[in-house]
């Protein structure tokens, strides 16, 4: 795997009393989609602030390509942001924003000129150099902050939730749109947000993140389908979490029900959280699975129908493409892969797992 | 039904509009018809051409580079105030805030009365300066005098709009302008001047035209040795009782008023001026 290129060592931070980042440590390898995803008030924008030399953290550094930046002013790093909302400078051409950093930097004209042509041809916005920004919609405003961005040739570009601002549609394009920019590029990107599915959709690497601690860091398959704790489980995706008890290897007790699974080495009788994502869950007639229930919600969604199945006193969230009216008597089937067992917090500082990534 | 709404909405602007037509439009027609005009009611340039005897053009001459300084020093002192004042938490600039505008809720007479009072011969400054076996110093009947009583008038009219605008410029404009290498100094320079022209230009307007017109200040603080245009005019309308010749020159006024806006705003390109 690539190198390190960035080195965040026990980074602390907090505003007033409240703590925001706790010894916070994480390293980015170079030409990675590192996506911090979080609640609001995880710590994730205040870590890419640190990053961006905007705030400057309690104790702890971060190190750069092997040199210490933790002092450093913004303006000396060789990494660039893009903004939530899109902080274009309103007094100026597209072409102008653009063209800033380079200006400041001393470029010759015909350099800028060549940039500026070749930054817009990547993100699609040709012939818009003479408009301002006010007069581009939102989806294209972002672009621009992009272009603007990425014309300094940063190592690193940090990006602070900046697809929060547009519709779902236009959402889900840029998504593809900044994939293919990191590929072309080939430069690291640091991505904050707390929309699970933008995380899911373009990052390499997921660090999931709440109050001020790392939940799991994994690529998006290891965050879905093994999460290691109920949070993590709770906040990707849709999912039944349930108190079980582990009662041997193989075999989970969920709801008074004996449910084989696959994990092995949580010891005899021993408290755990496990969860079942509702696509896993197979609804068959009454009595051919482990247990029965009665449907008592039905929403259409499009790609599949979302149910909601009482059993054993717990409403069970299902999809399927499958259809069962409300007052249905069905049964409940799960593989025995498809059941996720995690450990207990045993306390809240529990939670900041310690990872080897 | 929605035309009555409409017609309902109309009506609500009557208020204003009466009010609008009672003292701005008639008052003007009224000056533009005594200044065009001799005691016989003829049509007439000469109350407009008394601007260019000497005493008239010294007067108009003293009263431009009066106010001009005036402003230039409120702009000094209110921009690097401004920039403290938004760089403050919400409260306490507030509060700051509060204390700037706080002599503006005395009357404008009375602050101007209180700096006589200061300035005098055997005011306050000079009594201390005299305790203190200090030589007196000549402060009141001055044009430092006047521009003191300016600027220390006028200054809020200068701090509030550029604290208005710097203070709706977004943080992360800032940041980015740092972030794509700019220093502190290139960010200011590139980046948070510009934004904060419209409201340079709104202070200047609102302190400058008040100074020009201003014959109150001079009055008190000039005593009658130095006349500003606004004291001629004064002279005119109450002393002289010559409405024609005091429309006259008020008429000049308004054309240098107009002037140095259209002037301002010419170099207002982005035509961004908040002011009108």
């Amino acid at each position: 795997m690539a190198n390190k290129l960035i080195d965040i060592v026990d980074v602390s931070k907090s505003f007033g009393n409240n703590l925001v980042l706790d010894e916070f440590n994480l390293y980015i390898r170079e030409n990675e989609f590192l996506t911090l995803l979080g609640p609001s008030g995880c710590g994730k924008t205040t870590l890419l602030r640190i990053l961006g030399g905007f705030e400057t953290p309690d104790t702890g550094k971060v190190v750069f390509d092997g040199q210490d930046i933790t002092d450093l002013a913004p303006n000396k790093r060789q990494l660039n942001t893009v903004f939530q909302k899109y902080a274009l400078f309103t007094h100026m051409t597209i072409a102008e924003n653009i063209a800033f950093g380079l200006k400041i930097k001393g470029k010759s004209k015909s350099y800028i000129q060549d940039k500026i042509r070749y930054a817009l041809k990547l993100v699609n916005l040709e012939g818009f150099g003479d408009r301002t920004p006010d007069s581009l919609s939102g989806g294209q405003q972002q672009r621009i902050a992009i272009a603007r961005a990425i014309v300094n040739e940063p190592k690193v570009l940090l990006l602070d939730e900046p697809l929060g601002a547009l519709d779902l549609k236009l959402r889900q394009d840029m998504q593809y749109e900044l994939i293919r920019l990191k590929n072309e590029l080939g430069i690291t990107f640091v991505y904050v947000t707390h929309d699970q599915e933008e995380a899911l959709t373009m990052s390499d690497t997921i660090v999931v993140m709440n109050q001020g601690y790392i939940q799991q860091i994994g690529t998006p398959e290891d965050i879905y389908n093994e999460p290691q704790n109920a949070f993590v489980a709770d906040f990707i995706g849709d999912s039944n979490i349930f108190s079980a008890t582990m009662i041997e290897d193989r075999l989970v007790n969920i709801l008074g029900v004996h449910f084989p699974c696959v994990d092995e080495g949580f010891g005899k009788n021993q408290p755990v959280d496990a969860v079942i994502r509702p696509e896993d869950i197979d609804l068959v007639k009454p009595g051919e699975g482990l247990l029965d229930g009665v449907v008592t919600h039905l929403i259409f969604k499009g790609v599949h129908y979302e149910m909601e199945v009482t059993a054993n006193g717990f409403e069970w969230l299902v999809h399927s493409t499958d259809m069962f009216p409300v007052g249905t008597n069905v049964g409940i089937r799960v593989d025995p892969f498809d059941i996720q067992i995690m450990a207990k917090p045993e306390s809240e500082d529990e939670e900041a797992v310690p990872i080897e990534a | 039904m929605k035309r009555k709404i409409n017609q309902v909405k109309q009506l609500l602007s009557g208020p204003y509009l009466l009010w609008c037509i009672a003292f701005t439009i008639i008052p003007l027609l009224m000056i533009f018809y005594y200044g065009l005009t001799d005691e016989n009611n003829a049509f007439t340039w000469s109350n407009i051409a008394k601007i260019a005897t000497p005493e008239n053009l010294k007067a108009l001459g003293l009263a431009l580079l009066l106010s001009l300084i005036s402003t230039a020093v409120c702009l000094l002192l209110a921009y690097p105030l401004a920039m403290i004042l938004t760089n403050m938490s919400v409260g306490r600039g507030s509060f700051i805030v509060l204390i700037f505008i706080l002599p503006m809720w005395m009357n404008f007479l009375l602050r101007t009365l209180a700096w006589q009072n200061l300035l005098e011969k055997n005011g306050v400054i000079n009594t201390v300066l005299n305790f203190l076996h200090l030589p007196q110093m000549e402060l009141i009947n001055t044009p430092f005098a006047i521009i003191l009583g300016m600027v220390y008038n006028f200054l809020p009219f200068m701090v509030l709009p550029i604290y208005n605008v710097l203070s709706k410029i977004d943080r992360d404009v800032i940041f980015a302008s740092r972030d794509l290498g700019a220093s502190s100094v290139q960010t200011f320079l590139r980046i948070i001047l510009p934004l904060s022209t419209p409201g340079i230009i709104s202070g200047i307007i609102m302190v400058f035209v008040p100074a020009l017109t201003t014959f109150v200040i001079s009055d008190l603080l000039g005593g009658s040795k130095i006349l500003l245009i606004g004291n001629v005019i004064e002279q005119e309308f109450k002393q002289g009782s010559n409405w024609h010749v005091g429309s006259g020159l008020s008429l000049v006024l308004m054309i240098f008023i107009i002037a140095s806006m259209l002037l301002i705003m010419k170099y207002d390109k982005d035509g961004e001026g908040t002011a009108f």
